[in-house]
C-alpha cells in the first residue's frame, strides 16, 4: 500500500515536471516566433496573471471579496509614474517603494473595516476603488495631472542594461510573475495559508481555534496590495504614462472574473484566468462587436457548469 | 487524577449576559475544578450556550469575570483564550468543510506555532522543522480520534460521527488545559455515545478538564462528576450526578408545575 502511493506520487512528479518543462521552453520561444504586437500581449497576460494573483490572496484565500483591487495597482503606478517624474528614482528602485506603498494604504484604508463581512466589505471596497479613481481624476495637489495622467517615465534598468523593448519587458514581468507564484505556493503550504482558507471556510470556528482573524485578513489585504504594487510599477514603466481610466472599476471586475473563472485559491487555475481575460479579446477581435455579449455568456456558463472555476485548488497530501 | 482536586481551573463569577431586555445568563457562579468532567444541563434556551461564548470570547459579558488559572479572561478575544488554554466544540458542527482532515486538526495547531510571512516564503530552517512538528502532533492527534485513514480526505465528506470526532481533535489539538463541548453527542447513535464517554474519560486521565453541555442523561450520569442546572439563565441547583437526577428543582425545570400548566 505504501509502496504504491509513493510510487503514484513518483509518477506524478515526472508528469508534472514534463508539464513545467513543455511550458518552459513555449516561454523561452514564443517572443523569438512573433511579432512584437503579440510579445505585448504576452505581457499584458503577465501583468493580469500579477494582479490575479494579488486578488486571488484576498478573495481566493480569504474570501473576502474586494472590487476595488484597481485601487492598490494605481496606488503603485501611480507612486512609480510621480517619483520618477518628479525625482528621478530609478524605477527598480520604486519597485519596492510602490509594493510598501500600496501595502500601507490598503493596511490604513482596510483596519476600521475589515470587520465587515461579505457583500458590506464588497461595498466598502469599490467605494474605495472610486475615490482613488476619483482623486486622482481631480489632480490632488497638482501631483496626478487629473484626466492626461503622468506622462515621461522612465524604464527600468539594472545599471547599463535597460529593460527598453518588448521583449525585455516580457522577461520582465513573467520573471516577476513566477517569483510570486513560488512565494504565494510557499505561503499555500504553511500556517498562513492554511489560517487564510481556514477564514474562508469557517470565520467563527477559526477565531475558535486561535486564529487572529483580523490580523490574517489585514494580511492578506496588505500582502494582495502589495503585490498589485508591483503590477502597477511594471506597467507604469511599460506605458511609460499613467492615467486613471486604466484603474477603473471595469478594470477591478475584470480581476474579479479572474479568480472566479479560474478557481478561488488555485495558482494555476488564476494564471489560465487570466489568459482568458487577457487573450480573449484578442481571440474575438474580428467579433468585436459581440465581444462582451459572448463574454457574458461564458461567464453565465462558467458558473452553472463549472462553478469551482476552470482549475480548482486541489487538496490532499500535503 | 485527584491530588489536585481542590485547584480550580475555572470560575465565573456573577456573569450576566444581557441580549436586550432578555437575561441570557444572569449571576451565574460556575466552578471548574481541574481533572473533572462537569455538566452543564438545562432545558432549552436556558442559555448554557451562552455561557460557553462568554467563556471562550465570543460574547462579552455585560458583567462578571470569568477566571481562569488565576487569571481574568474577561474581554479576551477568542483567539487568545484559546492560546490560554480553552478549547472549544460547536452545538452544530463548525469545520473547514473544504480542507482535509488533517489540515483542519493543524489548524488547531496554528496558535502553537510562531512562523511569520517571511519564515513561509523562504522557508526557513526553522519554519520547516516547525512544519514537521505540527505534521507529526496532528497526525498523532488524528490517530487519537481513530480518523488516520480519512487524512487526505475532505471534512465535509466523512460522516456525521466522524466530523463531530474531528471537531473534538481539532479542539485536542490546541493542547488546551480545558475542554469545553457543546452537545457531543446530539445526533450520535447509542454505540457512538458510548465510544464519546469513554473517549473522554481516556482524556480526563492525561490531566485535562471537560466542560460539557449535554442533553442525552445517559452520557451526563455516565461521565459527570459534578452537575450544574440552569433554567432561564440562572443556576438552579450542582451536585453530584445522583443528587441532581432526584432534585424536585431540576424535575420542575424540566417538566414543569402542575400550576404552571393550568396557568398557560
Amino acid at each position: 500500500m505504501k509502496n504504491n502511493t509513493s510510487f503514484k506520487s513518483v509518477r506524478k512528479l515526472t508528469t508534472d515536471k514534463i508539464w513545467l518543462l513543455v511550458v518552459l521552453v513555449l516561454f523561452f520561444v514564443y517572443p523569438f516566433m512573433v511579432s512584437n504586437y503579440y510579445i505585448d500581449v504576452a505581457f499584458f497576460f503577465g501583468i493580469y496573471a500579477l494582479l490575479g494573483l494579488s486578488l486571488n490572496i484576498v478573495l481566493g484565500e480569504v474570501g473576502l471579496f474586494d472590487l476595488g483591487h484597481a485601487a492598490f495597482y494605481a496606488i503603485g503606478a501611480y507612486t512609480t509614474a510621480i517619483l520618477n517624474t518628479r525625482f528621478g528614482i530609478p524605477i527598480i528602485v520604486l519597485l519596492p517603494v510602490s509594493a510598501f506603498a500600496a501595502g500601507l494604504f490598503a493596511y490604513v484604508v482596510c483596519s476600521p473595516v475589515i470587520h465587515l463581512k461579505g457583500d458590506y466589505l464588497c461595498i466598502v471596497t469599490i467605494g474605495m476603488g472610486e475615490i482613488v479613481r476619483l482623486a486622482l481624476l481631480n489632480n490632488p495637489f497638482d501631483l496626478t495631472g487629473g484626466p492626461n495622467g503622468v506622462f515621461g517615465i522612465d524604464f527600468p534598468s539594472f545599471g547599463i542594461f535597460e529593460i527598453d523593448s518588448s521583449i525585455k519587458f516580457y522577461f520582465l514581468i513573467w520573471v516577476v510573475v513566477a517569483l510570486g507564484i513560488i512565494g504565494l505556493i510557499q505561503l499555500q503550504h504553511s500556517r498562513i495559508g492554511r489560517a487564510w482558507n481556514c477564514i474562508r471556510e469557517d470565520e467563527i470556528a477559526a477565531e475558535a481555534n486561535g486564529i487572529d482573524v483580523r490580523y490574517y485578513k489585514l494580511l492578506a489585504f496588505v500582502l494582495g496590495a502589495a503585490l498589485a504594487g508591483v503590477a502597477g510599477n511594471i506597467y507604469a514603466s511599460k506605458l511609460m504614462i499613467v492615467s486613471p481610466e486604466s484603474f477603473s472599476f471595469m478594470e477591478s471586475c475584470m480581476l474579479f472574473c479572474i479568480v472566479l473563472i479560474g478557481g478561488m485559491g488555485s495558482i494555476p487555475g488564476v494564471v489560465i484566468g487570466a489568459a482568458a481575460i487577457s487573450l480573449f479579446p484578442e481571440i474575438f477581435r474580428p467579433f468585436a462587436m459581440y465581444r462582451m455579449l459572448i463574454f457574458g455568456l461564458v461567464m453565465i456558463l462558467m458558473m452553472i457548469f463549472r462553478p469551482g472555476g476552470i482549475w480548482p485548488r486541489k487538496r490532499g497530501v500535503i | 487524577m485527584n491530588q489536585n482536586r481542590n485547584e480550580i481551573v475555572l470560575q465565573t463569577q456573577h456573569l450576566t449576559k444581557k441580549f436586550g431586555g432578555l437575561t441570557a445568563v444572569g449571576q451565574m457562579d460556575l466552578k471548574v475544578h481541574r481533572g473533572e468532567i462537569i455538566s452543564l444541563i438545562g432545558p432549552n434556551g436556558a442559555g448554557k450556550t451562552t455561557v460557553f461564548n462568554v467563556v471562550t470570547g465570543i460574547y462579552k459579558p455585560d458583567a462578571g469575570n470569568v477566571i481562569f488559572n488565576g487569571e481574568n479572561i474577561q474581554g479576551k478575544k477568542p483567539h487568545q483564550i484559546v492560546a490560554k488554554g480553552i478549547a472549544r466544540t460547536f452545538q452544530n458542527i463548525r469545520l473547514f468543510p473544504n480542507m482535509t482532515c488533517l489540515e483542519n486538526i493543524m489548524a488547531g495547531q496554528h496558535c502553537r506555532g510562531t512562523a511569520g510571512v517571511c519564515a513561509s516564503i523562504f522557508r526557513t530552517f526553522g519554519q520547516k522543522q516547525e512544519e514537521r512538528r505540527i505534521k507529526e502532533i496532528s497526525e498523532n492527534c488524528l490517530r487519537q480520534i481513530g480518523l488516520e485513514k480519512y487524512k487526505d480526505e475532505l471534512a465535509k465528506n466523512v460522516s456525521y460521527g466522524n466530523q463531530k470526532m474531528l471537531e473534538i481533535g481539532r479542539a485536542l489539538a490546541t493542547h488546551p488545559k480545558l475542554l469545553v463541548l457543546d452537545e457531543p453527542s446530539s445526533g450520535l447513535n447509542p454505540r457512538e455515545s458510548e465510544d464519546l464517554i469513554d473517549f473522554l474519560k481516556d482524556l480526563v486521565k492525561e490531566d485535562l478538564t471537560i466542560l460539557i453541555i449535554e442533553h442525552d442523561m445517559k452520557v451526563v450520569m455516565g461521565i459527570s462528576d459534578w452537575v450544574t442546572v440552569m433554567d432561564e439563565g440562572r443556576k438552579i441547583a450542582e451536585g453530584p450526578p445522583d443528587k441532581i437526577y432526584s432534585d424536585p428543582l431540576v424535575i420542575e425545570a424540566y417538566l414543569g408545575k402542575e400550576e404552571d400548566d393550568m396557568e398557560l
